[in-house]
């Protein structure tokens, strides 16, 4: 990572800081009441510099350190935002650890929910970090690489790790502890720091060479007051989350109940790396523009306008200087008040070309199928990456995805013990809605659904169009996962603890648009489904009842009925008149593709059709495998397809179960749906196997 | 059931017919197929020279092999399978006994054979028609919801009944009244007069109308149950009594005279055996209240009900004589009914003492 790393200056970053530093005085409305006046003497004598630490004390809530349960989950996302980003940038397939443990206190260990304290460690196999960095990085608030670029990252105000660290240091005294290390043949550098509140500079306890067991990589030890608990928005949901976002890492998470969860690769190609861009003059607020106009390096304004931005060519540059009668050759530091508004104004309404969108680096129609077909058990998904948009000259993409239904397994296998039912009895059908999992690059969002624009679109799309039940104003209902996913260089959140996404015009309609193209092919898998379902259920009724037919004309005949034979032809005769093999065909039990159906996956009783390979992990034997597929998707982009138009070709179908189950995969499918039979992870394993061989085998012919 | 080889009883050989039908069927790979008489107005006709109501000829296919009849076709096996143990262990039973005997859930499912008694039912009629068995052939008894007091001697199971020694509750009719159950061994009565309400009979009872008259009084406590309407057959026909309906003055009251008249249109083809073409309706007529100084005060207004069924009736064959028309119409134009009840407004026993003499002195009765 060569990337620099700087501080930044607070005034830019936080605006409730910025307001509250010049005098406040001056902004205040005169006050009818004589008595409370204060004078400016008076007042600026209590007026001083705000530490930034002292900043983060008073306003936690908006870093995300609200409450403990809070707290622990973004200590977690911090820290695996950061590993997985480094990776990437690096062109490493993540490897991430994490570890939450509980500490004891007084020499008590109690239970993971009830404690209090928790040892938080996560380890990635990134680029490592230079040891004169490593201090500043982790004990000093707004310190990072991410901010002084327009490019598409998890992190990117630089404030993300140190203030899990500060947060760490106020509950409970203790330094953040990291092992870094930059490469095989480099040492691995072990600290120990803290923050000087006051100073906002690092502390450094401690500073040695180690031995460590790893090659390369990071591994970050906080110790953090917290409350673990499961459910929703908890560690466990934003990790499963995060596997899903992002089938191209492995993740490892030992739970402080001493559980190991694996999410397995799934994807074996790194996300293109996304390009870093200038700002879009549409994109920039006027005070933004102002503090540019004093940072730059160019010595005129027109030079300025030609190199800070993107999209503003050096003609185009003289010209909105002329129209906004500001001289072109004028040093950009002398131009201020009036004259810049007049300026900013003529750039705002000048025409300027949609900014690049090459600084993108969507997640990939089939990298999200991969995802939730391997976390989310259903029987039809599918994927819609949108072409990038603008919204206030910030380039975006929106993707969205569905997983719909129970497997087939989970269906059948009785919830309660079937009892007979008395009169007046029926099956109850409990309603279950939607569940809507919405990410901003990569990173899942758990908390403040209903503000976020993601899921005011899913409540207003007409779902019923689609065949899904959906009550006035509600989530539509039915067992199924939406996914929606924006990815920009700048995504616009509701507040600074970054947890909606804003309902800009522009990314309302992206996600209505991607939304609608899922229900389509959702709706179109729905009929299909029914009508053989249809066939099917008329089947099964006659199944149902020959047995008492049988059973009724047997007695009939005191006992003198060849019962086998009856039931064998009248079971013929029930074949012959629901649709036959027909039937079988359209129900999946026999073969066929999902046509009509890009980008989809649809699972059935008897194996899983697709247009990508699912739910493999990426073995020590198969790390070869890997860099092939990757290799082969250089090719193809090289071929000229944005990352949205690369389709692989053909279908097929695997059937599960016929192959021998070698037990690789260890997929923990905790599944939104419901638990795991330990019957159906065998299955998955046999499949796993088989879309391997069947990817290899494919590949071996188009060699 | 009975170990013995037994002959087995003509309506046991039909029923074991059904299970025939579906094995050769199932033989020949076609889709087994009952045939059942359909059980609708569109499929009775009055027979204006017998004087009642009989089926017609159309029949209704229920196909084993169809979706919208598969769970019907398999509950008339299983129903039929529980008439023909009936006639084996040679017993008889209620119509919620076979819905018990018969309900089970099927194997391997969440599913009922059947979910309520109004399943069942209809299945023991269908069989009833398509058989051409009648209920009490099947062994299937209804419930005992007639009384009967007056001059006439039973024998029930060897016993003697003799109906004018009963006091005012008199004798219960049973539900099945064929010959070899009930035994009319003497009767000395002029006619029968068959009451629709228990109250009204009641007082006929106790003020021993039956005695100064020398009648028969029947009650079927509403629409009289089989074994009340097939005794009144059995009088009528056996010992020649005229029958007389005393009813409700309502669109109900009328149709429970058709019925025990000239039979009803759900079970058409039974008529043979239950309808009394000759009975005469002797009231509560539209006219009464007029010509027995009953106050408007003491009728009820029709509702709409009342009225579209008044109105259904005037359509019937077997109500289009003048003389109905005209008593359905005055009900109509008046926009009310009137309760046998009601006639306690001018006196208690106004109805024994002063309404029933009048009305057969005048001979004051509609056809
Ligand atoms: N695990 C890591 N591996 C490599 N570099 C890291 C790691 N964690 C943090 N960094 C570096 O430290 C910087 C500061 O991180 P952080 O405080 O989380 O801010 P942000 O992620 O918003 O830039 C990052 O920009 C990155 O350059
Ligand atoms: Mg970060």
């Amino acid at each position: 990572m060569t990337t620099k790393r700087e501080s930044v200056a607070v005034t830019r970053l936080i605006p409730a800081v910025a307001q509250s530093a010049p005098d406040p005085a001056a902004r205040r409305k005169p006050s009818s009441n004589p008595v409370e006046r204060v004078t400016a003497v008076e007042m600026g004598a209590r007026q001083r510099e705000i530490s930034v630490s002292e900043f983060f004390t008073k306003n936690r809530h908006l870093l995300g350190f609200d409450n403990p349960r809070k707290a622990l989950l973004t200590c977690v996302k911090e820290a695996v935002d950061n590993a997985l980003d480094a990776c990437e940038e690096a062109g490493i397939l993540p490897d991430v650890t994490v570890r939450l443990e509980v500490v004891p206190i007084d020499g008590v260990t109690a239970p993971a929910t009830q404690a209090t304290r928790f040892r938080l460690t996560v380890t990635d196999n990134g680029p490592g970090i230079v040891r004169q960095q490593i201090p500043r990085i982790f004990a000093k608030l707004l310190y990072g690489s991410k901010f002084h670029r327009l490019r598409m990252s998890r992190g990117q105000q630089g404030i993300g790790i140190s203030a899990a660290g500060m947060y760490a240091q106020l509950t409970t005294g203790k330094p953040v502890r990291i092992i870094s290390r930059t490469g095989p043949r480099a040492a691995a550098h072990f600290f120990e720091v803290q923050i000087d509140t006051k100073k906002n500079e690092p502390l450094v306890h401690e500073s040695k060479q180690i031995d460590w067991d790893q090659p390369q990589g990071t591994q970050v030890t906080l110790e953090v007051e917290g409350r673990y608990q499961k459910g929703r928005a908890s560690v466990d949901e934003w990790l499963e989350q995060t596997s899903i976002a992002n089938p191209h890492a492995r993740l490892i998470y030992h739970t402080p109940e001493g559980e190991t969860k694996e999410y397995v690769r799934a994807y074996h190609e790194m996300p293109p790396s996304p390009r870093e861009i200038k700002p879009h003059p549409y994109g920039i607020e006027f005070g933004m523009f102002l503090k540019m106009l004093q940072d730059t390096k160019s010595h005129t304004v027109a030079g300025f306008l030609a190199s800070d931005f993107c999209r503003i060519s050096p003609s185009l540059a003289d010209e909105m200087c002329k129209a906004a009668k500001v001289t072109p050759a004028m040093k950009p530091r002398d131009l201020k008040g009036s004259a810049a508004e007049t300026l900013y104004r003529t750039i705002q309404h000048t025409k300027i070309m949609a900014p690049p969108t090459n600084c993108l680096s969507p997640i990939g129609e089939k990298a999200i199928l991969s995802g939730l077909y391997k976390q989310i058990k259903g029987e039809f998904y599918t994927a819609v990456t949108r072409p990038p948009a603008v919204y206030r000259g910030n380039p975006f993409v929106i993707e969205a995805g569905l997983a719909y239904g129970r497997r087939s397994d989970e269906q059948n296998k009785p919830e309660k013990p079937i009892a007979p039912k008395a009169e007046g009895e029926h099956e109850e059908d409990d309603v279950e809605l939607a569940r809507v999992i919405r990410y901003a690059n990569r990173v899942p969002l758990l908390y403040q659904q209903s503000a976020c624009a993601t899921f005011k679109a899913v409540l207003g799309l007409s779902w019923k169009n689609y065949g899904v039940a959906q009550s006035r104003g509600a989530l539509p209902a039915g067992p199924m996962v939406i996914f929606v996913h924006m990815a920009s260089v700048w995504v616009p959140f509701t507040s600074e603890s970054k947890e909606a996404i804003a309902d800009y015009d522009e990314i309302h309609k992206e996600i209505t648009l991607a939304l609608r193209e899922c229900g389509r092919r959702l709706g179109l898998y729905l009929r299909r489904r029914e009508r053989a379902a249809s066939e099917y259920r008329r089947r099964n009724i006659f199944e149902l009842y020959i047995e008492e037919v049988v059973e009724a004309c047997n007695r009939l005949k005191g006992g003198k009925v060849p019962k086998e034979k009856l039931k064998k032809q009248l079971q013929h005769i029930a074949l012959s008149r629901t649709g036959g093999t027909k039937t079988d065909e359209v129900l999946g039990k026999t073969g066929g593709g999902p046509e009509g159906l890009p980008h989809s996956i649809i699972v059935t009783e008897s194996g899983v059709e697709s247009e990508v390979s699912v739910a493999s992990e990426s073995g020590p034997e198969q790390a070869s495998e890997a860099s092939e597929t990757r290799a082969g998707h250089r090719d193809e982009a090289a071929g000229g397809g944005s990352p949205s138009e690369s389709k692989s070709g053909g279908s097929k179908h695997l059937n599960r179960g016929q192959s021998p189950g070698k037990p690789t995969a260890k997929g923990s499918r905790t599944g939104l749906f419901g638990g795991w039979t330990d019957g159906k992870d065998k299955a998955d394993q046999a499949l796993s196997w088989s879309a391997k061989r069947a990817a290899h085998a494919r590949r071996g012919t188009t060699a | 059931m009975t170990t013995k080889a037994k002959k087995p009883t003509p309506v046991e050989k039909k029923l074991v017919g059904l299970a025939d039908l579906v094995i050769q069927a199932a033989e020949r790979s076609k889709d087994p197929t009952l045939q059942i008489p359909i059980r609708a107005l569109s499929n009775v006709s009055f027979n204006e020279r017998k004087g009642m109501i009989e089926m017609g000829e159309k029949k209704q296919a229920r196909s084993f092999f169809n979706v919208g009849m598969a769970k019907k076709f398999m509950q008339t096996m299983l129903v039929a399978d529980a008439l023909a143990e009936l006639q084996r262990a040679e017993l008889t039973t209620s119509l919620r006994e076979i819905y018990y005997r018969t309900k089970h859930t099927i194997k391997d499912s969440h599913e009922n054979t059947f979910d309520t008694q109004d399943e069942s039912d209809p299945i023991i009629e269908d069989l009833e028609v398509s058989l051409a068995a009648l209920r009490e052939e099947l062994h299937v008894r209804a419930e005992n919801a007639g009384s009967i007091v007056g001059p006439v001697v039973f024998g029930d199971d060897g016993d003697r009944v003799d109906c004018s020694k009963l006091g005012k509750g008199g004798y219960s009719v049973p539900s099945i009244v064929e010959p070899e159950y009930l035994e009319i061994r003497r009767c000395t009565a002029d006619f029968v007069l068959l009451v629709e309400k228990g109250t009204q009979w009641n007082r006929l009872s106790e003020d021993k109308f039956w005695r100064r008259y020398n009648c028969i009084l029947l009650t079927g406590n509403g629409q009289p149950p089989r074994g009340v309407r097939r005794l009144a057959r059995r009088l009528h026909e056996e010992w020649r009594l005229p029958i007389y309906v005393l009813v409700d003055n309502d669109p109900w009251g009328y149709y429970i005279y058709s019925v025990v008249k000239q039979g009803s249109i759900n079970l058409a083809f039974e008529s043979q055996r239950m309808a009394i073409p000759k009975a005469k309706f002797i009231g509560l007529s539209s006219a009464d209240p007029e010509r027995y100084g009953l106050p408007r005060n003491v009728g009820i207004k029709l509702n709409d009900k009342d009225m579209a069924r008044a109105k259904e009736l005037m359509n019937y064959q077997w109500f289009k004589k003048p003389a109905w028309q005209a008593e359905i119409k005055r009900m109509l134009t008046s926009g009310l009914k009137y309760e046998l009840d009601a006639l306690a407004n001018k006196d208690f026993q106004y109805l024994t003492k002063q309404y029933l003499p009048r009305k057969l002195r005048e001979r004051d009765w509609l056809d």
